[in-house]
């Protein structure tokens, strides 16, 4: 398969239940590296072997699990493993600061940063998340997901905060099996089935049936299947 | 008893007391201009979404004075609440290590053997084979360490569970304690040695206990003061005044009261000094620190400490060393107390009375046996529990039998409390406070 991300734009990647979504968010971020297949950065191939070098390329990820630690506030979690530190002391003054500066910027609301994270609701935590994956001022955001466990109003939230991010020219891919998100959001459609493109849409053009259909794979599928199939059987 | 402040509650959980570290989002987020109020509304946010620890302890603390005190007058005496002090400093610092591991989510079972090993370690190294003291001390408590290193390895590389590594330990490490003393018996140790001094030695000097209060008190003020003028630098909200001098003023009356009741006696003694600054350095160190901080991180969320680039690995295996380590102090600590290191006592090790009373005194004082939640000083107010239980008891001439069953008996229900509050987490899915 073949995917291109472009800065400044999100890129949706839609698929049937493995159909290698996950797979391929794996092999950029660095989990679960590919055993063959180049990745290209900026033009020149490179190798992703570990989540640390996705990293420095610039890569962030948000899992589906979000991956935080409830115990820790929303500055803990926000600089866990890069804390700031002066001389070996945590400068929590400075991450506190930085972490209200980031929320503002965002335009997340959140009641307090020196909230333990057990205490967000699935939205704010999902917001929390991204903005992490901000820190780094990282130059591709991959998201699996984002909006799977969340409500309406949350969800126009995150959708808000994805334009945000795209509008600071950052590349979003955008893992998703909502329709609706999709077509609110992204600028193409790369569809993907059984491991492999299924076709690649513009979403201001192509229509909801097109996209749909290559993800189910009905075109070529449903009713004709079963014909050929019924063929190969009685011939 | 001592120069804590039992309304503080560290950690990044960002308690009320964060003190120094984590401004508190209790009275932060309830309005400023009340931080009377505030501070009392925090206190019962606390208790009813079952963060209890350290408020239940504190309340069963004073209950179990009054009631020893109203059996037997002599029980809040300054003579007896001395004495408890130093007592309670052997099973304390074993306690502050259990701490470390039960932080990152796991449990050491082999403190108690550990510490008796360490013991006779010393007696051996010092009695029968006359090296000095000094140097069977260090060897004594490195062989904690490598000891402990060892649990967090077969724990940590190989993926031995802790328990089973730990458990496996307690019985080893008892064994080996029986061997060493197997050929000489008991083996009583220097009365005037440097050990037999960590718990005989006091700072008879009124000054000794005052300074170390007034130390105390200065030291929190001046810590909190800074944070709270660097916060308004910074244009974040800051933690009112009135707040601090309160918090001040409470640590002051009780340092001041405890250094006063220790001076009616025989003054500071140096096992609690000891003591108290262990538990202030490894407070420090897991709260002001990159190093702590994941620390509760991995107590919190292995996979996302993992993730964030937390050497997992070596974190746990450092904890382990650091119980071990602590086990072995507070084993010296122990020996000192009975002057000698016996095969009885190392029996009494196995037994795992010390063990339970560690873990009881870490749980008790709000430390989280599911890991990322507590702090060392929690061990101060559980031990204290834990220690006027026992001394109350035996100054009532309560048999062992009933005393074990006693001990057991506020274990559990100190377990049971913090199983109860990890449930109306999970409940409730989070704490939600921010109203």
């Amino acid at each position: 398969m073949e995917l291109q991300l472009r800065a400044g734009e999100v890129v949706a990647l839609a698929g049937d239940n493995g159909a290698g979504k996950s797979t391929l968010i794996k092999v950029i971020s660095g989990v679960g590296p590919a055993d063959r297949g180049v990745i290209e950065w900026e033009g020149r191939p490179v190798h992703i072997k570990r989540p640390h070098d996705a990293q420095t390329l610039g890569i962030a990820t948000v899992y589906q699990d979000l991956a935080m630690c409830d115990n820790l506030d929303i500055v803990g979690n926000l600089f866990l493993g890069r804390e700031i530190d002066r001389v070996g002391v945590l400068d929590e003054v400075e991450m506190e600061r930085r972490a209200r500066e980031l929320m503002r910027t965002l335009s997340i609301r959140i009641p307090d940063v020196r909230m333990p994270v057990a205490a967000l609701s699935a939205g704010q935590r999902q917001a929390v998340a991204i903005s992490r994956s901000l820190m780094g001022s990282p130059r591709v955001l991959l998201l699996d997901e984002p909006t799977a466990a969340l409500g309406v109003e949350q969800t126009s939230h995150l959708l808000d905060l994805i334009e945000q991010v795209r509008d600071r020219g950052m590349a979003v891919l955008l893992i998703s099996h909502n329709m609706g998100d999709i077509k609110a959001v992204a600028d193409r459609v790369a569809v993907l089935r059984l491991g492999r493109n299924n076709g690649l849409f513009d979403v201001s053009t192509a229509s909801q049936e097109q996209i749909i259909s290559s993800i189910t794979g009905a075109a070529d599928n449903a009713v004709a299947h079963r014909t050929t199939g019924t063929e190969e059987a009685w011939p | 008893m001592s120069g804590s402040e039992p309304s503080r509650r560290v950690g990044p959980r960002g308690g009320i007391g964060a003190g120094t570290a984590t401004p508190g989002r209790g009275p932060r987020t309830r309005g400023w201009h009340q931080s009377l109020k505030g501070y009392a509304d925090d206190v019962r946010g606390r208790v009813r979404d079952g963060e209890h620890g350290p408020v239940s302890a504190i309340l069963g603390l004073v209950v179990i004075w009054i009631v020893f005190q109203t059996l037997d007058s002599n029980f809040l005496s300054p003579r007896n609440l001395s004495n408890l002090s130093v007592d309670i400093v052997g099973t304390g610092l074993v306690a502050v290590g259990i701490v470390f591991v039960l932080l990152i989510g796991e449990i050491d079972l082999s403190v108690g053997s550990v510490s008796g090993l360490s013991g006779a370690v010393f007696a051996v190294l010092n009695v029968n084979y006359g090296l000095p003291e000094w140097i069977a001390v260090i060897v004594a408590v490195v062989s904690g360490a490598a000891v402990g290193a060892l649990h967090g390895v077969f724990f940590a590389r190989i993926g031995v569970p802790a328990f089973v590594v730990t458990l496996a330990g307690l019985l080893i490490w008892n064994g080996l304690t029986l061997y060493l003393l197997g050929a000489s018996g008991t083996i009583n140790i220097d009365q005037s040695g440097l050990v037999a001094s960590l718990t005989s030695r006091y700072f008879g000097a009124h000054a000794a206990a005052y300074g170390l209060a007034g130390l105390g008190t200065a030291g929190y003020l001046l810590a909190a003061v800074r944070h709270r003028n660097r916060n308004r630098a910074a244009g974040m909200p800051f933690r009112p005044a009135g707040g601090i001098w309160l918090r001040g003023g409470v640590l002051a009356v009780l340092a001041f009261g405890a250094a006063y009741t220790l001076n009616q006696f025989q003054g500071l003694p140096l096992a609690l000094l000891i003591f108290l600054v262990v538990l202030v350095v490894s407070d420090y160190v897991l709260r002001r620190t990159r190093y702590g901080r994941r620390v509760y991180a991995l107590g919190g969320g292995p996979e996302a400490a993992r993730r964030a680039g937390v050497g997992v690995e070596r974190v746990r295996i450092t904890m382990f060393m650091l119980s071990g380590t602590l086990a072995a102090v507070g084993g010296l600590f122990v020996a000192s107390g009975l002057t000698s290191a016996s095969p009885t006592t190392a029996r009494a090790a196995g037994s795992g009375m010390l063990l339970i009373n560690a873990i009881a005194a870490a749980v008790i004082g709000g430390t989280s046996l599911f890991g990322g939640r507590g702090s060392p000083w929690s061990v101060l107010l559980g031990v204290l529990v834990i220690g006027s239980i026992a001394s109350g008891m035996t100054l009532l001439g309560i048999e062992d039998s009933i005393q074990f069953m006693i001990t057991g008996g506020v274990l559990l229900a100190a377990v049971a409390a913090d199983s109860l509050s990890r449930r109306t987490d999970r409940l409730r899915g989070g704490r939600p406070r921010a109203g």
